[in-house]
């Protein structure tokens, strides 16, 4: 017997319970029932829900908030929160329409637009990994100096005239009813449930959320990691702002205002901690799905918007305080 | 206060208990944490409480200062039944506990840390400041602390701030002082006063439960004892009428080799070669060597620069000059990460925060470091991670329910195999641990003692940093001894003794340094 090189044995069992138990206790299980819930009222309350094209239509209302949502969860699994994707889809945008006015054809503005968003994630990146400031404190900086920069070159005035094949990217449909975005959206989703469940890359995400400081002491380049993460949610940031703009045809200083709450929210939504360590992306796809029924569904109601986000709000403190108050009731 | 003429009578008598405990149970949800306990506290006299972890020690504190309450039994307080509610109840009737950690505040002065929640009044109910200042230094001057009452509490050492929480105990005319490990992160000195301390609370005629897992300083100061076994008192009775072998039984329900592990060691080729190595603030002039299949003991008091060394080693502080070799070879280690890949690791002190993700599962905290080797092409293969976890914490007798239980569920013991099993699926050639034993229970350390001997025996070098002068004598083939920042002396085995190693620690021509 060595402790060094010891042999194989079988005794200590891998885990103490099987899938279906672990599955049934799980967030996202609970998301699946409130989604199916949603949808059998969205279907009762209205008999325009179900219609293929109306349904396809709702999915706008999630799928470019999703795709941040995705980079945005593995920030806050490790301990950061990036406030300032609104400001880079901005300025982002502010940015290819500024390029379109010199001819630029499509791929020229999505480069332009993914390069900004990475340059964006780079300066957030750096400011919190170099200098070591709170990323909640520098992001909230850099929300407004993003912005700020979009409305200084726009003004009031707003950017048009973008070329058919680049509104395709926001407007176009893959086959029959499949958007672009839909595809795109489910595309990330895979990739971003594998980086984060099946990869090292993902394990140290966590490790580094739940306790940076062992992380560090076990060997994982703690900076460098939360580095890629900033630079993977300007990326995101960038090609939402690339969906967005191609499906509004314009650019206006205002656009996707306060977006960077409604991802923080899906985040949450979908079982990721707010103070890092512990979350899935399937948890987000449901949380997006979710918010994304709720706003159309109340649409076709002609409810207000405001209501609308009265019953966001709600609904992600019930779907919070209720876990906790149950845990609280069979602790007494 | 009136009780003081009672008390004076209890000490000619000391025959009935100040506080005592019957019938004691407590439960959480699958545990019995106590069952039918028994326990009483004489005044002027110290009561030891002995157990392993997970006897009960600290949920039966808990009780006794109003955290928690029991499910059944009674408490008599100069025999008459009390009931301790809320902490303040426990405070009100005299009974104080000093825990572990302190739990003080960094940002308050000394007199405030004090008297927080019982400061005196002035006119409108306002704190009397003067008063309390006033108090405080003549309560640190009757323990011997010389500190003045406004510093900061950020700006004192752990002995100082203990000194503080135990100022804080007298503070609320305390009858019954529970010390809850109080020495733990105490270097040798700052243990003796602790003890002249208990010394003299004992002739003030307080009525003290210390517990401790040393044996050496539980027979130094305790007058009796209560032994602890899976949530049942197995036995109380005198210091005067036990050895240590009958408390280790006793508290293990079997016989235990408190012996160490003897081995015959033969240190082979030069692994390791430090030279020169120095820090901008914590430690200079640093140079040793390691051989293969060595243990080389690091001994100092606290603050003495041991573990900032061993962390610079590991690639945490970088530090100003020096030079690091490995087999020979000039080795370059900027971080943890260059650390590991070079053959260094390091199981740290503080397992909580250092060591263990206790949130995260025990098979993902084994294989973090060697994710490289349990992966392909940066895709996990969890099969390969449970093989590669079990074969190791199987070898470390890991004791848990599954390979899926966060490490923040195991004993401390446990979690620290945990860690130690980590660091050797990366298959390194120098360990270094950093108080492997602190805060374990006497079952885990014998075992973590075993595995430092048959890890050394299998030609893996090892570093060891202890302050605990048994385990240091016990297991180094070579002994270095730290004295602020630099190395005071380096002793073989053979021609050391405790004394040596506590005047070499201290300095060999001042005596009683000032805590």
């Amino acid at each position: 017997m060595s402790l060094l090189d010891p042999p194989r044995s079988r005794s200590l069992p891998d885990r103490l319970t099987g899938p279906a138990a672990r599955l049934s206790r799980s967030w996202e299980v609970l998301l699946l029932g409130i989604a199916v819930l949603i949808f059998v009222a969205n279907t009762q309350a209205s008999p325009y829900f179900l219609d293929p094209w109306n349904l396809s239509d709702a999915t706008f209302n999630f799928t470019e908030k999703a795709m941040i949502a995705f980079a945005m969860a593995l920030l806050i699994i490790a301990g950061e929160i990036d406030l300032s994707v609104a400001g880079i889809i901005a300025l982002a945008s502010t940015a290819m329409g500024w390029a379109l006015q010199f001819g630029l054809g499509t791929p020229g503005l999505v480069m332009i637009g993914l390069a900004v968003g990475l340059a964006c994630g780079a300066v957030n990146g750096a400011l919190v990994t170099r200098l070591g400031l709170p990323s909640i404190v520098v992001t909230i900086g850099t929300m407004s100096l993003f912005r700020g920069i979009s409305y200084i070159v726009l003004g009031d005035q707003a950017f048009n005239g973008y070329p058919d094949s680049f509104a395709w990217l926001g407007r176009g449909y893959v086959v029959w009813v499949i958007s672009f975005e839909l595809v795109l959206f489910a595309l990330f989703a895979l990739i971003y449930g594998i980086v984060l469940h099946r990869t090292n890359f993902g394990r140290h995400v966590v490790t580094i959320g739940n306790n940076p400081t062992a992380a560090r002491f076990a060997g994982i380049r703690v900076e460098r990691v939360k580095m890629v993460l900033f630079l993977l949610t300007g990326l995101m940031s960038g090609i939402a702002a690339v969906c967005l703009t191609a499906r509004l045809g314009s650019t206006r200083p205002s656009i996707a205002s306060a977006w960077e709450l409604e991802v923080v929210t899906m985040v949450v939504l979908g079982g990721v901690s707010i103070l890092g360590g512990s979350g899935s992306i399937p948890g987000v796809v449901l949380a997006a799905l979710v918010m994304g029924m709720v706003t159309f569904g109340l649409g076709l109601l002609n409810v207000p918007g405001i209501v609308m986000s009265i019953f966001i709000g709600a609904l992600l403190i019930g779907v919070i305080a209720i876990p906790r108050l149950v845990a609280r009731i069979r602790g007494r | 206060m009136s009780y003081s003429i009672d008390m004076t009578d209890q000490i000619a008598g000391a025959t009935d208990p100040v506080l005592r405990l019957a019938g004691i149970s407590k439960s959480f949800p699958g545990v019995k944490a106590l069952s039918d306990v028994e326990l009483a506290l004489y005044p002027g006299q110290v009561t030891a409480l002995i157990g392993e972890n997970g006897a009960g020690k600290s949920t039966l504190v808990k009780i006794l200062t109003g955290l928690y309450q029991p499910d059944a039994g009674r408490i008599e307080l100069d025999g008459a039944a009390v009931r301790f509610a809320t902490a303040s109840d426990a405070a009100a009737a005299g009974v104080t506990a000093i825990h572990q950690e302190t739990v003080l505040f960094d940002d308050l002065s000394v007199a405030e840390n004090i008297f927080l929640g019982h400061a005196p009044r002035g006119r409108f109910g306002l704190i009397d400041w003067a008063r309390m200042r006033r108090e405080a230094a003549a309560i640190l001057t009757r323990i011997g602390a010389q500190i003045d009452p406004a510093t900061p509490l950020r700006e004192l050492g752990i002995a100082s701030k203990h000194l503080v929480a135990i100022a804080r105990a007298l503070s609320i005319e305390a009858r019954v002082v529970v010390m809850d490990e109080p020495t733990a992160a105490l270097s040798a000195t700052e243990i003796e006063e602790l003890y002249e301390l208990v010394d003299r609370l004992k002739r003030e005629g307080k009525a003290i439960l210390f517990i401790s897992h040393k044996f050496d300083e539980i027979f130094r100061i305790a007058d009796r004892y209560t032994v602890f076994r899976d949530g049942q008192m197995v036995d109380a009775g005198r210091m005067a009428d036990v050895t240590e072998t009958q408390l280790v039984e006793k508290m293990v329900g079997r016989a235990v080799d408190t012996i160490f592990p003897q081995r015959e060691s033969v240190p082979g080729e030069v692994v390791l070669t430090v030279a020169g190595y120095a820090h901008p603030t914590e430690f200079a002039d640093i140079g040793f060597t390691l051989r293969r299949g060595e243990i080389l003991g690091f001994y100092g008091l606290v603050g003495a620069g041991r573990s900032e060394v061993m962390q610079a080693l590991f690639g945490v502080t970088r530090p100003a000059r020096g030079a690091v070799r490995i087999d020979g070879r000039i080795a370059v280690i900027r971080s943890p990460a260059e650390a590991i890949a070079q053959g260094i690791v390091y199981v740290p002190e503080d397992r909580g925060r250092q060591g263990a993700v206790t949130a995260m599962p025990i098979f993902q905290n084994v294989t973090l470091p060697s994710l490289p080797r349990t992966s392909r092409r940066g895709f996990i293969r969890m099969a390969e991670e449970f093989a590669l976890a079990r074969t190791y914490t199987e070898r470390l007798d890991l004791r848990a329910a599954a390979l899926d239980q966060p490490v923040g569920e195991l004993s401390g013991g446990n979690q620290q195999k945990v860690v130690i099993a980590k660091w050797l699926a990366t298959r390194p050639k120098v360990i270094i641990l950093d108080e492997p034993t602190k805060g374990i229970d006497v079952g885990s350390k014998a075992a973590v003692h075993d595995f430092m001997a048959e890890l050394a025996a299998e030609g893996l070098s090892v570093i060891m940093v202890s302050s605990e002068i048994p385990e240091i004598l016990g297991m180094s083939d070579r002994v270095i001894v730290m004295r602020e920042g630099r190395i005071a002396a380096e002793f073989d085995r053979a021609r050391l003794t405790p004394e040596t190693l506590v005047r070499t620690a201290a300095g060999y021509d001042r005596k009683g340094v000032a805590a």
